[in-house]
């Protein structure tokens, strides 16, 4: 069976490695290089634990096949900080509690980040519509919602500027 | 949740992709969006030693109006349908469809094509293409060809694109002036296929009566649904209340769904009238420019 | 209650920021799944697709050919060990891996253990089986019909598929109460099986060290300490000695009780690295969680209410058959078979009562666990607050006007209920009081009134409910005999930073937070200077584990009480630095001082340094305690929620309007991190009371076995929560605190239920099991002739 020679960019570095055509992405992030803060939790594409950026796109990387990353771009949780300054998603979810076991945090997060880029103001309509394939199993949603919107906050002044 | 071996092609012209198909030709599935096909090859539901991912030729991602209709380039994201500009003014049908699939996250990987070459009538989009009256391009090993949607779904994952097909286009005919379309569906959460679920077009004509109307159910059957004689029944009437209940008790009575944990025949069917219903209301509603 | 402590030292009180988060918000967090040790392999389950059935061959060749296979392990394997079948906590038996039948769809056959997780599932799917199929049991009242297939055919003289039957208050004068009754009301009540669906699944890595027989296992547990010994104790006669067994709970993605009991695939990993002598890593998949490991509830219930047409309760009489599987293996930490259930009186001041449980073997995994509650105490809570409203519903009441009439008074604590619990402390009226003015209930019950002569369907629930959560006192509670404990043990060091270890284990609860601000609040030391740590039980010291709400009531003791025990030796010292006497000191946050000159004083911090540098003569040098903390008594927070909901008439949608939920936990010691665990606990209400079912066909195969049937409430299903507090501190507790995490999964579901009802009861509609889907609800518009 084929291998492949894939060179994908995650949170800006260039990674090099040689894949077998059905290893997953999230598997390519995890096993192969170590990222773990991608996580997996369920398989079937229902919940969003294994989210990723792929060109700048939330996905869930337990449904793209890690060959289909080549020449392409990847962020994970671990691009989210900068120079040692969380990012205001980051801070969002430390100030409103919008993590417990933090096991779906990663996705949540960058799912909530591709919301901004897109919309820096949403409503808690527009967020919760946002966050609808993504599970989170402690928190009920509530302080997720006002984690994205302090991030909001935060990223507005700056956009502006 | 491991898929079993195969291996991946990446053809970066849709001749080579035709030509790969054509080499392995019982033993191939093309990716598209990968949303339906990599958790039936994970859940080892499925398998193929050869898969031929399209997503590296170009040229197969577009929403633009030309001659008359609507052209949707086979791999364009359920998301960019979503936030089409002309989908959302012109083409409302398309624009409730997009934004109920599956869910957001899915929605940017999952394609056009793959939801109707899927042939699963679940999906959402089978129904609202042939409510829409589309039409299905298919290039192959001779060259394209057009397949009217009434000809396309020819039973539960099965359609007419041969093995050496792939799906590179889908046309929606430019609905005339005073036309409108609607898709209500009950589904039991964000991410989950319908329990029922109704699409629905019209155009009036210049007196408000119904000039054509294309009402077609979701999940209600092998294939999706096309309620004939609720849109026979409609034309040529003044769209009131009870014309309405009548047209959707028409078009629930076509329904043939399966018992399953969504629930009963019985449910499923009254649902899809009252969901017809609903969306024929809110149909007229925007053929009528009463947003 | 403000807090008595600065923001910088951030005690009892304070919403403090989490300090565990830092970790979890890079990515950072170390779940099993994370570790991967040098030499590791995986290793892979192959599973029955069979409920009952007799294995007549296994053959493993194919398997073993696949390059990268290096064992398949059998039932055969560790029956040479004779490991193949495990004890459960309730004193019954399952299998690790069968010899001769399987019990259940899902159940492992065989594990294959592989250089990656790849070709482990290769592996697994090169294994054939032959199976010969038997009769298959699903329906538990079948099970106990006559003439029903034996099931447990491994027990020798067993005739029947009952486990058990037990019975709580007095029958004759409960019958009798019943005779004597102006009105009596009687009503089946069915809490479907249901799973936890942590979003992590369960896993570990077992890495066994040939060379000093030290056997380390990563791994997703609630209570490491007591696996250690459960694992010494099944394991013993192979060599796995206690003190050689460490066991590691690392970052755990949710646990609610799932990951409480010993799955055989653990087991079967250490088995696979004491052959191999490689370190073996399993991880299910979500399939395999929710098919296979311990389910909840499945609890058939028929309750009876009495009472005087006044509507004062006079008797309460419940007859369950639960189902367990085809082994007891409930993670139950009482001396009850049936847990918690006689809390089923609830906050009702009842001078009669009576229920009985059987239990009953079935086709289908063996369980149970609590899914976030104390065990059974949810089916206890569902059935009072469903059949109150029935009887509201029969004489015509308001069921907030039936609740308060019938409450349990404030001036009544602590309250023996005629079952035998003592509640500690409660002011029920006053949280239903305060529920009923949040939301405005009198205005919601004219709106109803004028959407039902529309036509419209909007109702009003109510659920007042008692929880009884802390496990436990040990004249209740014991795992294999451990006293039901916890434990803390605080070092303060030389710079006046200061370690806590805990015998606890969060999954998400906050505990390096809630620990450190108790801690806190006892010396004065800021919460960010102390350090929290749990779930390894080479340091920690030993302790139950987190369930049943039990953390704060007894782990959280402890930290008191070790802490305060600090204080009385850092008070000896601040005499001695002070050249006063004991008695003339006086306490204040964080400093001795002598009183009347309160310029003469010494911190924490100086006395800690004091302690390792200047320490009276004759002291033991060093600033450190420990406390194993057995509570007198269970803690009984409470509350009461009022949900507001509109059906659609078109397609039986249940829409949650609004819904407040007003909680009493005692004192509070971290008030972002109560609402949070609020939140959670109503998400986890809701989701079984419209949505979440595992079910069976009469062949046993399950449905509802992956998140596309087992539906898990999205963002969208979701509605805003909102809460309250009233605080009536326990008074047994050294902080006033209870437990909270469980609170609402507990008082949700009836508060839903009742609210659906309440939308239909004009129509003589009565009850509704849950979860109440769509159809549900149509097929009773349909029946009624009000369906669109």
């Amino acid at each position: 069976m084929a291998t492949h020679e894939i060179k994908v960019k995650i949170n800006g570095a260039e990674h090099e490695a040689k894949v077998e055509s059905r290893l997953l992405l999230v598997h390519l992030l995890r096993e192969n290089l170590g990222m773990t803060g991608t996580h997996i939790g369920c398989d079937t594409t229902h919940c969003g634990a294994c989210t990723v950026l792929l060109d700048g796109v939330p996905v869930k990387s337990c449904t793209v096949l890690a060959v289909q990353a080549d020449g392409r771009d990847v962020m994970t949780v671990e691009g989210l900080e900068k120079d040692g300054q969380l990012h205001p998603v980051q801070e969002g979810f430390w100030q409103e509690h919008g993590l417990q076991c933090g096991f779906c945090t990663p996705g949540m997060m960058l799912t909530g980040y591709a919301l901004l880029q897109n919309n820096p103001d949403p409503g808690e309509p527009e967020i919760r519509q946002a966050i609808s394939g993504n599970l989170c199993r402690c928190t009920g949603y509530v302080n997720i919602v006002k984690s994205i919107q302090h991030a909001a906050g935060k990223l507005r002044p700056a956009v502006e500027a | 949740m491991i898929p079993a071996l195969f291996d991946y092609h990446a053809p970066s012209t849709l001749e080579e992709a035709l030509a790969l198909l054509q080499d392995h030709r019982d033993d191939v599935k093309v990716l598209s969006g990968g949303q339906s096909l990599l958790p039936l090859l994970k859940l080892r539901l499925g398998s193929a030693g050869h898969l031929v991912d399209i997503g590296r030729i170009p040229g197969l991602e577009y929403i633009e109006e030309r001659d008359g209709h609507l052209a949707i380039g086979g791999r364009t994201r359920e998301s960019a349908l979503e936030r089409s500009e002309i989908v959302r003014t012109k083409y409302p049908l398309l624009a409730d469809t997009a934004a109920v699939i599956a869910d957001p996250l899915v929605r940017n990987l999952a394609t056009v094509g793959g939801n109707l070459a899927h042939g699963d009538p679940a999906n959402d989009h089978p129904a609202t293409m042939l409510a829409l009256r589309a039409e299905v391009v298919a290039a192959g090993p001779n060259g394209t060809r057009t397949i009217p949607i009434d000809d396309f779904f020819l039973g539960l994952f099965w359609t007419a694109l041969e093995p050496d097909e792939i799906l590179t286009e889908i046309r929606v005919p430019t609905p005339p002036l005073r036309s409108g379309g609607a898709y209500f569906k009950l589904e039991r959460k964000v991410g989950d296929f319908a329990t029922a679920a109704s699409a629905v077009q019209v155009s009036l004509g210049e007196d408000g009566t119904v000039a054509r109307a294309g009402i077609c159910l979701t999940n209600a059957g092998p294939k999706p649904v096309r309620a004939t004689e609720a849109e026979s029944f409609l034309a040529g009437k003044q769209p009131g209340d009870e014309v309405i209940a009548e047209a959707a008790r028409l078009a629930a009575s076509a329904a043939s769904p399966t018992p399953d944990r969504r629930g009963s025949v019985e449910f499923k069917r009254e649902v899809a009238r009252v969901l017809t219903a609903r969306a024929l209301k809110r149909a007229l509603q925007r053929a009528r420019g009463e947003h | 209650m403000e807090p008595k402590t600065s923001a910088t030292v951030c005690g009892m009180g304070h919403s403090m920021k989490r300090k565990e988060d830092p970790r979890f918000l890079r990515g950072q967090g170390r779940y099993v799944d994370d570790i991967k040790l040098p030499g590791m392999v995986h290793l892979d389950i192959v599973r029955s697709p069979y409920a009952h059935a007799k294995i007549t061959a296994i053959r493993t060749e194919k398997a073993l050919a696949t390059p990268g296979v290096l064992a398949v392990i059998t039932g055969e394997t560790l029956a040479q060990f004779n490991l193949h079948w495990m004890p459960t906590l309730m004193s019954d038996t399952q299998m690790v891996l069968p010899t001769e039948k399987v019990m259940y769809q899902a159940q492992e056959v065989a594990a294959v253990i592989a250089t990656d997780r790849y070709t482990a599932a290769d592996g697994v799917e090169a294994v054939e089986v032959d199976y010969e199929p038997l009769p298959v049991v699903v329906d538990p009242f079948k099970a106990l019909e006559p003439g029903a297939p034996v099931l447990r055919t491994d027990k020798p003289g067993k005739t029947d598929n009952l486990i058990f039957h037990w019975e709580a208050g007095d029958r004759a004068a409960t019958d009798k109460a019943f005779a004597e009754a102006d009105v009596t009301v009687k009503q089946d009540v069915y809490l479907p099986r249901i799973h936890v669906a942590s979003i992590e699944t369960c896993g570990c890595v077992a890495d066994f060290n040939k060379a000093t027989g030290h056997l380390t296992v990563y791994m997703t547990t609630q209570a490491p300490h007591a696996i250690r010994t459960v694992f010494a104790l099944v394991a013993g006669h192979v060599g796995l000695s206690e003190e050689k067994i460490r066991i590691v709970a690392p970052d755990i993605g949710g646990g609610f009780g799932g990951k409480v009991p010993v799955y055989p695939g653990y087991v079967i990993a250490v088995a696979a690295s004491v052959v191999l002598g490689k370190p073996v890593k399993w991880v299910e998949d979500r399939m395999e969680n929710l098919q296979a490991d311990s389910f909840a509830r499945d609890y058939h219930m028929t309750a009876e209410l009495a009472a005087t047409k006044e509507g004062k309760m006079t008797a309460l009489r419940i007859k369950t058959l639960a189902d367990h599987g085809y082994a007891d293996a409930a993670a139950n930490p009482s001396k009850f078979p049936a847990g918690l259930f006689s809390i089923c009186t609830g906050s009702y001041d009842l001078p009669h009562a009576f229920a009985e449980v059987d239990a009953a073997y079935t086709n289908k995994p063996p369980g149970g666990i609590a899914y976030r509650c104390s065990f059974r105490v949810t089916e206890a809570a569902h059935v009072i607050e469903r059949i109150t409203d029935v009887l509201a519903q029969e004489l015509k009441m308001d069921p907030a006007e039936l609740r308060f009439k019938n409450f349990i008074q404030p001036d009544k604590f602590p309250y023996k209920s005629i079952l035998g619990w003592e509640y500690d402390s409660g002011d029920y009226p006053a949280a239903l009081k305060k529920a009923m003015e949040r939301i405005g209930y009198d205005e919601l019950r004219k709106e109803q009134a004028e959407k039902r002569e529309r036509g419209e369907l909007m109702g009003i629930g109510i659920s007042s409910f008692t929880e009884i959560v802390g496990a436990g006192p040990s004249k209740d509670f014991d795992i294999l005999g451990i006293k039901m404990f916890d434990s803390a043990e605080i070092r303060v060091h030389p710079t006046g930073k200061a370690m806590a270890r805990f015998g606890t284990k969060s999954q998400g609860q906050g505990h390096e937070t809630t620990y450190a601000q108790i801690v806190a609040e006892e010396l004065g030391i800021p919460a960010a200077h102390i350090q929290v740590e749990e779930g390894d039980t080479d340091t920690a010291p030993y302790g139950l584990g987190t369930y049943a709400s039990r953390s704060t009531p007894t782990a959280g003791a402890a930290a008191a009480i070790a802490a305060r025990k600090i204080r009385d030796k850092a008070k000896k010292i601040a005499a001695y630095l002070l050249e006063a006497s004991e008695d003339d000191l006086e306490w204040e946050t964080g400093k001795f001082f002598v009183k009347g000159a309160p310029q003469k004083s010494k911190t924490i911090q100086e006395i800690a340094l004091a302690a390792y540098t200047n320490h009276p003569p004759g002291m033991e040098a060093g600033l450190e305690a420990v406390n194993y903390y057995d509570p007198p008594n269970l803690t009984f927070p409470f509350g009461s929620y009022i949900c507001v909901v509109d059906l659609d008439r078109g397609t039986g949608e249940v829409k949650i309007r609004r819904f407040m939920a007003v909680d009493d936990c005692g004192n509070i010691i971290n008030p972002m991190i109560v609402d949070g665990q609020i939140h959670g606990g109503l998400s986890m209400g809701m989701a079984p009371a419209l949505m979440e079912e595992i079910t069976y066909d009469e062949s046993g195969n399950v449905s509802g076995g992956s998140f596309m049937d087992y539906l898990v409430p999205t963002s969208m299903e979701t509605p805003n929560w909102e809460t309250d507090k009233t605080v009536t501190p326990s008074p047994h507790h050294p902080l006033g605190a209870k437990g909270v995490g469980e609170s609402a999964t507990v008082g949700a579901p009836p508060a839903i239920a009742n609210a659906v009802v309440d939308a239909l009861a004009h129509l003589g509609v009565r009850h509704i099991d849950i979860p109440i889907t769509p159809e549900k609800v149509w097929k009773i518009l349909h029946e009624k002739g009000v369906a669109e």
